[in-house]
């Protein structure tokens, strides 16, 4: 009877306390609720990963991953409650969402948790002399934007003299991200920029794009989410706008958003900052080790779409993170702030993702002290209706650091002064 | 003519389109709020429910096919038939009606003479319960809604007011159909309400749960009655605005569009409804056209949408067409 007892009393004790030589890396996803159809496909990618990690590999460093998931449906303050109660013991975040990004930003320090926000999120956290703990590489939305119009340039001989190009944004901190570069880009090469807001969730936007039909913008970029999206691609199809005259950030650019609108949506263009679809060789591990042993997170239904994409994209950005901390210090049980380190140290080659089946599937990325965003590349590809695909328009372009990288000095620096911060990486 | 005065007059055209738009939601919580009492919080998730079991059915897909498939180990996910519209449209309205009949008799039933923050609150849990079950029973995943209705700009239109102020006007031609439905759906819902027998039934209940039991109406038939009705509402909600976005979670938020509609028109006329519709499309529409896009920044419809129904609210508590509540001491 006394061992009966101990056995249990010592069985509650283990199931309360973090769990024991497991990396863990909390999963805040967003199943549920208006932005569902994204998350899911972005959760099971990421789950699936680590999945083929531990089945494949035996974890990290012989140590297998422990990936606690929170429902967020995303909203910021599920989010943060997410955060608080799966904190203990993480060694990273990877949370999709900006609002959830500005919540976590003063909080990583506290924690020792590094925030890594993959092409989201606050912006100038790319400056890592003030942003220690978080992360966004390998692009953001600054160069997204500069990317667009380099992307116009190209396509008018080199100059944008004259044209109009008009944001259609949510409405939100994300939304509002590009203004500013798109500003100073608009002075820099003379073209005519104008805004219009969309709020949330952005089921209705006739107002919007009756102002674009009487404006006629040449060009509209889109920087929307969930409904927003698939709404705005079909009202522009509605008034006639050309499809291929509207480019949409990466999170604009999934099958969810051009599907509903079938036919209409043909052509219409989204920047990316990794290739879509199943063919690459990770894909072949993923069916042996995953798939087919039945562990395939969700419905097993999401392969090779934009978004479970990014998801095991993510989730590989976090595994090499976690072998380059487990190189530096020398153990395979890394803690956040050795995570942060190999983020740090982060470099990501052809080569590598060669090795890791994930050739041609996304640039190469070099991260520093001084450089959390990396190199901030992306692509342009463009939706074909009748194909149902993404065919990638274009190589990984580079954005204008002549005018990012200022603005993103500025803003880190102001931020810096706000929450008196010493900078670092001397 | 000036330019801003032809834009404006495209922009209150609009106004009224999506106004009638918010009207077809609103029309649900009027029936229910007319015949017990209830502000239905759960309105928006039916019009979600009613869109995904539509689809659902259309494509033959297995409901419950994740949780079959996990439980039981089978791959199944389609039946392999396409169900024709019309029949996926009756075949849903026969679960709405079944849905209806379950809230009643377990929850509903139970709650009789009760206060109407407790009838409130119990919707409140069956709005997340069905928001739950429907995506257990169809996914989560975006899909999209066929069923024929036209959509795009109206050519006739735009080559009409063309050769008047030489600016072709866009309509939308879905949005003209859902006039003409929810036209229809008034014409037909006040016709029930006050010359049959059951709307002078569901009428009686709506005064007083206890006098009309008394007089023989059978509480139980009148309220599965009226949420079968106010399912049907929003079945037809379901397809207009399933139509537009695809049909997705977010889905339910355009309750949030129907609140103010019916802050203004009255929760319990069904007309009201409309007008209600009517005035706070074209009332949000103008003011992002004149003062929000060009001095504000923009996106101010949803908050100038509660703003106007808190005006009307000071003025007219009981909306434009609500019955004035007088309590006697």
């Amino acid at each position: 009877m006394k061992t009966k007892l101990m056995t249990c009393l010592l069985s509650a004790l283990l199931a309360g306390s973090p769990a024991l030589a497991e990396l863990t890396i909390p999963l805040l996803s967003f199943r549920t609720g208006p932005y569902a159809a994204n998350g899911i496909p972005n959760a099971d990618g990421y789950s699936d990963y680590f999945t083929l990690i531990n089945e494949r590999d035996g974890g990290i460093g012989g140590i297998k991953i422990d990936m606690p998931e929170c429902e967020t449906g995303y909203s910021t303050e599920k989010g943060v409650e997410c955060y608080e109660a799966t904190k203990e013991g993480a060694i990273l975040y990877q949370p999709v969402s900006t609002g959830l990004n500005y919540q976590l930003i003063p909080k990583a320090g506290v924690d020792e948790i590094p925030i890594h926000s993959i092409g989201h999120g606050r912006t100038s956290v790319a400056n890592g002399k003030v942003f220690e703990w978080i992360f966004n590489y390998p692009t953001n939305y600054w160069a997204g934007a500069s990317i667009a119009v380099k992307y116009l340039l190209e396509e008018n001989g080199g100059s944008l003299e004259g044209k109009k190009i008009s944001l259609v944004y949510h409405n939100s901190s994300f939304g509002k991200e590009p203004i500013t570069t798109m500003e100073k880009l608009a002075q820099k090469h003379g073209f005519d920029f104008s805004t219009l807001a969309v709020d949330h969730p952005g089921q209705e936007q006739k107002s919007q794009w009756l102002q674009i039909r009487r404006e006629k913008p040449d060009y509209v970029l889109l920087w929307g989410w969930g409904v927003m999206n698939q709404v705005a691609i079909q009202e522009a199809a509605n008034v006639r706008f050309p499809l291929e005259n509207m480019i949409g950030v990466w999170w604009s650019g999934s099958e969810s958003d051009v599907l509903p609108a079938g036919e209409s949506s043909d052509g219409y263009k989204a920047l990316a900052m990794h290739a879509p679809g199943s063919n690459f060789d990770v894909y072949k591990d993923l069916k042996t080790y995953v798939y087919d042993r039945g562990l395939a997170a969700g419905n097993g239904d999401q392969m090779g779409t934009v978004l479970y994409n990014r998801g095991l994209y993510s989730a590989m950005l976090a595994v090499e993170a976690v072998k380059k901390a487990q190189d530096i210090h020398g153990t395979s049980q890394v803690t956040g702030p050795m995570v942060r380190d190999g983020m740090e140290a982060l470099e990501i080659t052809e080569e590598k993702m060669v090795g890791l089946g994930f050739a041609n599937f996304a640039p190469e990325i070099k991260v520093t002290c001084t450089n959390h965003g990396g190199q901030g590349l992306a692509a342009v590809r463009q939706w074909n209706a009748e194909t149902k695909s993404w065919n990638m328009l274009t190589d990984f372009i580079a954005p204008d650091s002549d005018v990012v990288d200022p603005l993103i000095i500025e803003d880190s620096e102001a931020y810096a002064a706000e929450a008196s911060i010493e900078p670092r990486c001397n | 003519m000036s330019d801003t005065m032809i834009f404006a007059m495209e922009v209150f055209l609009n106004g009224l389109m999506a106004g009638v738009l918010y009207a077809l939601v609103a029309l649900g919580f009027v029936l229910i709020y007319k015949a017990s009492g209830i502000f239905n919080y759960a309105q928006g998730v039916m019009a979600l429910f009613a869109a995904l079991t539509l689809v659902g059915i259309m494509e033959g897909q297995v409901p419950f096919a994740h949780l079959i498939n996990a439980t039981i180990g089978t791959e199944i996910h389609h039946f392999g038939w396409h169900v024709p519209v019309l029949l996926a449209i009756v075949l849903t309205m026969v679960v709405m009606i079944a849905l209806a009949w379950l809230v009643n008799h377990f929850v509903f039933r139970h709650l009789v003479n009760q206060e109407p923050i407790i009838l409130f609150m119990a919707t409140i849990g069956f709005a997340y319960f069905l928001e739950g079950v429907g995506d257990v029973m169809w996914g989560s995943d975006i899909k999209k809604l066929d069923v024929g209705l036209p959509q795009g700009i109206n050519t006739a239109i735009d080559e009409y007011t063309y050769g008047i102020v030489n600016y072709g006007f866009f309509i939308d031609n879905l949005d003209l159909v859902a006039t003409v439905i929810a036209a229809v759906l008034v014409i037909a819902l006040v016709a029930f309400a006050q010359y049959t027998k059951q709307g002078r039934a569901m009428r009686a209940v709506a005064d007083d749960h206890q006098a009309a039991l008394s007089v023989g109406i059978s509480l139980n038939w009148i309220w599965v009655m009226v949420w079968s009705l106010a399912g049907f509402v929003a079945l037809v909600a379901g397809i207009v605005w399933g139509t537009k976005s695809g049909v997705q979670f977010s889905l339910s938020l355009i309750a949030l569009k129907a609140l103010p509609v019916l802050m203004l028109g009255g929760f319990t006329s069904i007309p009201g409804a409309i007008v209600g519709g009517l005035v706070i499309g074209v009332g949000e529409k103008l003011f992002e056209f004149l003062i929000g896009a060009p001095f504000l920044g923009g996106a101010t419809e949803n908050w100038f949408a509660y703003m106007l129904a808190l005006i009307f609210l000071v003025f007219r508590p009981q909306g434009l067409f609500g019955e004035k509540i007088i309590d006697r001491v």
